[in-house]
């Protein structure tokens, strides 16, 4: 039987521990995992409450991180809770096995600490490694900062293993703006801990030898389709599921969680549509903006990134006084608008509103996303509404040094 | 809110000390922040640490501050770090040094306008003499304690041993005579 850990009602932990702590409290059967920058401490910790006796299950120390997931789904088809962390090139070198975890519909958890890919090189956080599994068939969560770190993780394997979803989810965090900074945290005993997430329910489980199953079994034109189409049905479907978890979660612990976070919406006239940490900088930003200036500025923030919330985001922008909205992606687009730039104009096309929409790509490789910034954009947007059309290009690039970079103009006015 | 920048070199125990500190706040029922900017660095290379400390939820993720307090925890980077970047009118400033005050200031021009806010105290020679090697994130601490008057120093040492609690005994009483020191000894 595994100890109990000793928590103080208030903690001071950056979001790698917070994680792990969640990790440890939702009594894992299995991890296997191969460290990588900026989530090797979640892992790590891990270890130490393996090799400390605050676990009970196993810890698989691999050679890769593709060996790390070829061993999470080995676990999880076997039978057993698993969870893994990874980030960046790690993340790349899953990739592949992510796709197999998804489409034999295994709740694994994977705490994903977001970090840019290389090349160049480079430790620090933004959003390629997230944006790079949004079609992997996997639940996305956001966490942005260092409590909802160790509360979504909590809530992931709730949305995962239940029976109707039976999918993989991923909750990610920001690589150092979030998981190594250390902020108050409030977790939940042990015990309450683990008993919200409850008893792991196997599923065909391969070690179950009064009724062997398939696993990973291959399918051609026969059924491949029917399967994927199956497998989306339930990642869609899913968002009932997460909303009863949070609602649960909400009611044990009073911190209150939505597949999109909407901030100062209600009489919006300007709002930006972003991800991650720099939601918390936007909202400040947000918010003093008001006092300063008078511009009606709101936020809208999906936390889950997949299934992407086409309902709520649509709420959220239906807003009669809102005429500019800028959608900021943290992941380089490789040639295309931002991906949060297409999902949220395409929730918003069916508005009354129908709010102008631009895109600013930013903070690539870990550049800050700076108070000032985030207000000089709020008040670009707020130009868009005087002027009654886009004045920009509609993609621009924030926080860039050398000469502006911009491109795609709109005759819409 | 108040908002701190450590000056450090990797390996001086900055992260550990801006951690310590928001750690022990963070009983009194404030919110804080702890973080750094690091990465890939090596040991010797500088770096900062941050701390935000507020009675409301911090939720600036921004890196960047505009410091309240500047704390230099290694002699050299006085010298060869930009100690005064985004400081503001009240900036205080404690820097860890042999030299005196005013010798410290007539060599960094940059200080030279702001002597009233300047602290000097040698958490090097202090963490060498108690805790036996240099390890100055501990003692600038107490200085901190007795230039903010954040809090008194007996309420310090006490929570400060709770943080230091899984270290040897004798790790701990060094620490506590160093923070002592620092805050007897900063000027």
């Amino acid at each position: 039987m595994a100890k109990e850990f000793e928590l103080n009602e208030v903690e001071v932990w950056d979001g790698n521990y917070a994680a792990s702590q969640a990790l440890r409290q939702a009594q894992i059967d299995v991890v296997a995992a191969y460290p990588i920058t900026p989530s090797t401490p979640i892992v790590e910790g891990y270890g130490a409450y393996v090799a400390n006796g605050y676990v009970d299950g196993e810890f698989v120390m691999v050679e890769s991180e593709h060996a790390a997931m070829s061993g999470c789904v080995g676990a999880a088809a076997a039978g057993g809770r698993v969870a893994t962390a990874t980030s960046s090139q790690g993340f790349a070198l899953m990739t592949e096995v992510l796709y197999q975890a998804s489409g034999m519909r295994l709740p694994i958890v994977l705490t994903v600490v977001n970090r840019a890919l290389a090349s160049p090189l480079n430790v620090r956080g933004d959003h390629s490694d997230m944006y790079l599994g949004r079609d992997s068939g996997w639940i996305q969560i956001d966490a942005f900062n260092a409590q909802e770190a160790y509360d979504l993780p909590l809530c992931a394997f709730r949305i995962g293993e239940h029976l109707d979803v039976r999918l993989p989810v991923m909750v990610h965090q920001d690589g150092f703006t979030t998981s190594h900074k250390a902020q108050n945290v409030y977790p939940l005993k042990d015990d309450v801990a683990y008993k919200f997430v409850g008893d792991y329910v196997p599923v065909d489980e391969m070690l179950d030898f009064t009724r062997p199953v398939t696993h990973g079994a291959q399918t051609e034109e026969d059924w491949h389709y029917e399967h994927k189409a199956k497998q989306h049905k339930a990642i869609m479907d899913s968002k009932t599921v997460i909303d009863e978890v949070f609602e649960d979660f909400k009611k044990l612990t009073g911190r209150e969680y939505k597949r999109v976070e909407t901030y100062m919406m209600e009489d919006a006239e300007v709002a930006l549509v972003l991800l991650g940490s720099s939601v918390e900088t936007a909202v400040l930003a947000a918010k003093q903006l008001r006092e300063e200036e008078g511009i009606k500025v709101g936020v809208v923030a999906p936390r889950c990134f997949r299934p992407f919330p086409y309902d709520l985001v649509r709420e959220a922008l239906d807003v009669p006084t809102l005429k500019a909205v800028c959608c900021l992606d943290k992941s380089s687009p490789g040639g295309a608008m931002g991906a949060l730039f297409n999902e949220v104009s395409a929730a918003a096309y069916t508005t009354s509103s129908r709010p102008m929409i631009t895109n600013y790509i930013y903070g690539l490789g870990g550049r800050d996303f700076a108070m000032d910034e985030a207000k000089r954009i709020m008040k670009e947007q707020k130009a868009h509404a005087d002027a009654g059309h886009i004045t920009t290009n509609i993609q621009q690039f924030s926080g860039l040094r050398g000469p502006k970079l911009g491109f795609y103009e709109t005759r819409r006015s | 809110m108040v908002e701190i920048r450590w000056h450090s070199r990797a390996g001086q125990g900055a992260v550990t000390g801006a951690k310590g500190l928001g750690t022990v706040v963070a009983t009194t029922g404030k919110q804080v922040q702890a973080y750094a900017l690091y990465g890939s660095a090596k040991r010797g290379a500088a770096m900062n640490a941050y701390n935000r400390i507020d009675d409301e939820p911090i939720t600036n993720q921004e890196t960047k501050m505009y410091p309240d307090y500047v704390f230099v925890i290694d002699p050299a980077l006085a010298f060869s770090d930009d100690i005064t970047k985004n400081d503001k009118p009240d900036t205080q400033y404690i820097i860890t040094t042999h030299l005196s005050k005013e010798d410290l200031i007539a060599q960094i021009p940059a200080l030279q306008d702001k002597a009233d806010r300047v602290h000097v105290v040698d958490c090097m020679q202090i963490s060498l003499d108690t805790i036996g090697r240099a390890m100055p994130n501990t003692p600038i601490l107490g200085a901190f304690m007795k230039i903010s008057k954040m809090y008194d120093l007996d309420f310090f040492l006490e929570n400060m041993k709770k943080v230091l609690s899984k270290f040897p005994q004798k790790i701990i009483d060094a620490n506590m005579e160093a923070i002592t020191r620092a805050y007897n000894e900063v000027k």
